[in-house]
């Protein structure tokens, strides 16, 4: 019965959806506006219904009921409860009803709570959500239903990917969607607001709070993606330029670009057309990373839903969304008139700067992750790694990371060029200082971007606090801090970036039992090598003791597990964490001779990156709350006056 | 000029729409062709890797006939599903020699013992790199040599029960 439920809920939402964009298109546009009242509710019904499937569908996960087909294919009775419950979304069906749900969750929550923006451009940005929602409540509905039952039941499911059975998985992926599809929320805005005519600075406050909050969980989402590859691969990496990444970096691009052009549009009302460029692009970035995994037409580790059939819908529904978006784009923006004009020295022309370099990269990601499909196009094949990537982009995010620096201390509107560079003199200085400091002691030992990347995220972390200079700490906006510690963040990230790759310590050993290595500072020695047994696998673990200098011994326990359904192999590596790096310890296979193949790897800095990441995603949060607190001071502040 | 960038974010979107449809609807292309077919065997002599067959060189492959060489290990489970195949096409007259991968006497011994042996000779390729030589990244692989010691066809996988029709018109074109 459940299963059944949760088909009618998802049905009903549907045709809720459907209403809604009826509604709101005869509202605004059909000459009957006492239909517009009913919008709200509706999208608000949308919502909890669309919850309910998702919620139903969690719970056939959990109870393993093995009459329903995704259960039998992506789970186990014997599986832990929490991968019972990420396994949810660990598939195809399962994770386009964790799209939909998003989406229509987030509708309700602009139709609950979004009070800043006129009433007709709200009206025509819940019409915009309920339209793109109907593709995708159609594509789970008639290709994808996640609901469909077997006859018989199977005896017991086939498992999850073992790679998808750690802790990581129940928390990233869904964060990462509330981002991701969360950008919906700006792409109907822009929607909306280009049906209206309204583009002006009104506009951008009301939909500066949604990419705000979106953004800040792509990124969480992105940082928690990139620790889980760097610790469930085994290959120490945190970053494989692997298209699903990719995918997930380039709406997050655009959302970083649209923060700051929402910003200028808010503030000085300029940037109009371009800010709702991106409101479109960066969404329109989220739909085609979804087509490139699930249509299989790159190739990916994470392609657990390779089906051409798939791959047309979701590019059909591409093709209207986009394309609709964009021909709108063009037809109407014509009319939106251009913002007030900025001199060529201020914040503005900064943050201008800032959404070039951004597009630039976000370009080269693109064209990058794409480039294989274009050559095939023409007969050859190729493919594109890191090396590309990092060499390419690389360079311009430094750029971009220079800029970054300099845009705080700009006033808005104008700036004299001396005053800027004279407040850039401290962290201009430390620059100076840590690359001839690098130069000398580490010439030819590093890298030539490792070596500049840390020279930049020493001045511009040092740039990032500046704007807190002589300032009292205690009044300065929440806003302000959220600017501060996000930057501050890009800089300690980077940091984490460039001592990773400059300073690793990489060792590839045999070892018997007994026998010692040396890594770095560390000393490990190989206690012995035990088997071991967990809910649905089983494991070598090697006992390890690591030692650095004199201090204390310290054990690792790293493993390579072997899971029974479907049956998969896979390396658990050890970490251990200190303030200035982690070791990072992987167990391979035995050799003939009774030697263990081991990879260890001493990454000073290396949880900086992460840090990093989540310092930005704390920025946002903050400056979300800053802005939003002080909206609620000022409505009370003016009751209480009234 | 304006009034022109304005649709030129279109115009780019349908430029990627064209590729994606195109890359959608081009017909699969998942087979590999080795690099290695119409090029002669790499020079090897590999020592006996069954108590009851002789060792393998490269040389023996020359023969004037057509043969197939196997490239298996007794602890591949996918090498145990082939054997069957393999028996079969021994039973047609196939001269079928092999190569065991990273394996031991005694374990290829009882591999032969329960699936049946259907090789002339077989070498240990304890190292793989004969293997490595060979283009083979993985177990069982199949290569088709024609009588000249030429690799015509290279099987990456098992061979299924489907594939020996296939296997043997490629041993008689080999001729």
């Amino acid at each position: 019965m459940i299963a059944e439920a949760g088909l009618i809920a998802l049905w009903l939402a549907f045709a809720l959806a459907l209403l809604q964009l009826t509604l709101a298109g005869f509202g605004l546009a059909g000459g009957k506006p006492e239909l517009l009242g009913s919008v709200r509710p509706v999208a608000v019904a949308q919502g909890v219904l669309v919850g309910i499937a998702f919620a139903l569908l969690i719970t056939l996960f959990l109870r393993s009921d093995m009459s329903v087909a995704l259960v039998v294919t992506n789970s186990h009775s014997m599986k832990p409860w929490l991968y019972k419950f990420a396994g949810t979304w660990g598939n195809h069906e399962g994770s386009m009803l964790l799209w939909v749900t998003v989406m229509g969750v987030a509708g309700a929550a602009v139709a609950l709570f979004e009070r800043a923006l006129r009433r007709d451009t709200h009206m025509a940005t819940l019409g915009g959500q309920a339209a793109i929602s109907l593709g995708f409540y159609a594509f789970l509905l008639f290709s994808s239903n996640p609901f469909a039952r077997v006859d018989p039941p199977a005896p017991d499911g086939q498992g999850l990917n073992p790679l998808l059975q750690d802790p990581g998985l129940a928390f990233h992926p869904p964060t990462l969607y509330l981002g991701y599809v969360g950008l919906s929320v700006a792409f109907s805005f822009a929607i909306g607001a280009l049906l209206t005519r309204r583009v002006d600075a009104a506009f951008a406050r009301a939909m500066r709070p949604w990419v705000l909050a979106a953004w800040v969980l792509l990124t969480l989402g992105i940082t928690a993606g990139s620790y889980w590859a760097y610790y469930e691969l085994g290959w120490g990496g945190w970053w494989f330029w692997d298209p699903v990444e990719n995918a997930s970096l380039m709406p997050w691009l655009a959302a970083t670009a649209l923060l700051h052009s929402v910003t200028v549009l808010a503030t000085r009302d300029a940037l109009r057309a371009w800010t709702v460029m991106l409101a479109v692009i960066a969404f329109s970035m989220s739909m085609v990373g979804t087509f490139l995994v699930r249509s299989g037409i790159l190739t990916s580790v994470h392609a657990f839903a390779v089906d051409p059939e798939r791959g047309t819908f979701i590019l059909v529904l591409l093709g209207f969304y986009i394309g609709g978006a964009l021909a709108l784009f063009g037809w109407r923006v014509g009319a939106v008139r251009e913002g007030a004009p900025f001199e060529l020295v201020s914040r503005e022309t900064m943050l201008v700067v800032n959404n070039l370099l951004l597009s630039v990269i976000l370009g080269l990601v693109l064209i990058g992750t794409l480039y294989p499909l274009m050559t095939e196009a023409f007969g050859h094949k190729v493919s594109v790694g890191a090396p590309y990537f990092d060499r390419i982009a690389g360079p311009v995010a430094l750029i971009l990371m220079l800029v970054m620096a300099a845009g705080p201390l700009t006033r808005w509107r104008r700036d004299k060029l001396g005053l800027v560079a004279r407040r850039l003199l401290v962290p201009g200085a430390i620059a100076l200082l840590v690359a001839v400091v690098l130069a000398t002691v580490a010439w030819g030992r590093i890298g030539v971007l490792p070596l500049l990347g840390l020279t930049v995220a020493l001045s511009v972390g040092a740039a990032s606090v500046a704007p807190l200079w002589k300032r009292n700490l205690r009044r300065t906006p929440l806003f302000t801090w959220g600017m501060v510690i996000a930057h501050l963040g890009c800089a300690v990230s980077l940091a984490g970036m460039a001592c990773d790759s400059a300073f690793t310590v990489e060792k590839l050993a045999a070892v018997r039992v007994g026998d010692t290595v040396q890594a770095g500072d560390w000393k490990l020695r190989l206690l012995q090598i035990s088997p071991i047994a967990g809910d649905n696998w089983t494991a070598l673990q090697a006992d390890m003791e690591a030692v650095r200098g004199g201090g204390r011994a310290v054990t690792l326990h790293p493993q390579s597990r072997f899971f029974a359904s479907p049956a998969t192999a896979t390396t658990e590596a050890a970490l251990l964490t200190r303030w200035n790096g982690q070791l990072y310890v992987v167990l391979g296979q035995e050799a003939e001779d009774g030697r263990w193949q081991l990879r260890i790897w001493w990454k000073p800095f290396v949880t900086l990156i992460w840090l990093g990441g989540v310092m930005i995603a704390l920025g946002g949060a903050l400056a979300l709350v800053g802005r939003e607190r002080r909206g609620w001071l000022l409505k009370w502040r003016g009751r209480a006056l009234a | 000029m304006k009034r022109l960038l304005i649709w030129l974010p279109l115009a780019i979107f349908l430029g990627f729409f064209a590729l994606f449809a195109s890359g959608l609807l081009k017909p699969d292309d998942r087979v590999i062709t080795s690099k290695l077919v119409g090029k002669t065997l790499p020079a090897f002599s590999l020592p006996a890797a069954a108590s009851d067959r002789p060792g393998l060189a490269s040389t023996e492959l020359a023969t004037g006939k057509p043969r197939l060489l196997n490239i298996f290990a007794s602890w591949c489970l996918p090498c145990a599903a082939e054997a069957p195949q393999l028996m079969a096409l021994a039973q047609q007259g196939v001269n079928i020699d092999a190569i065991a991968i990273r394996d031991a006497r005694a374990d290829v011994d009882r591999f032969l013992a329960r699936y049946g042996n259907p090789y002339a000779r077989i070498g240990l390729d304890a190292r793989s790199n004969v293997q490595i030589a060979l283009g083979s990244s993985g177990v069982p692989e199949s290569f088709v040599i024609d009588g000249k010691g030429r690799i015509v066809y290279q099987h990456v996988g098992d061979i299924r029960a489907d594939d020996v029709p296939m296997i043997l018109q490629r041993l008689k074109d080999a001729q």
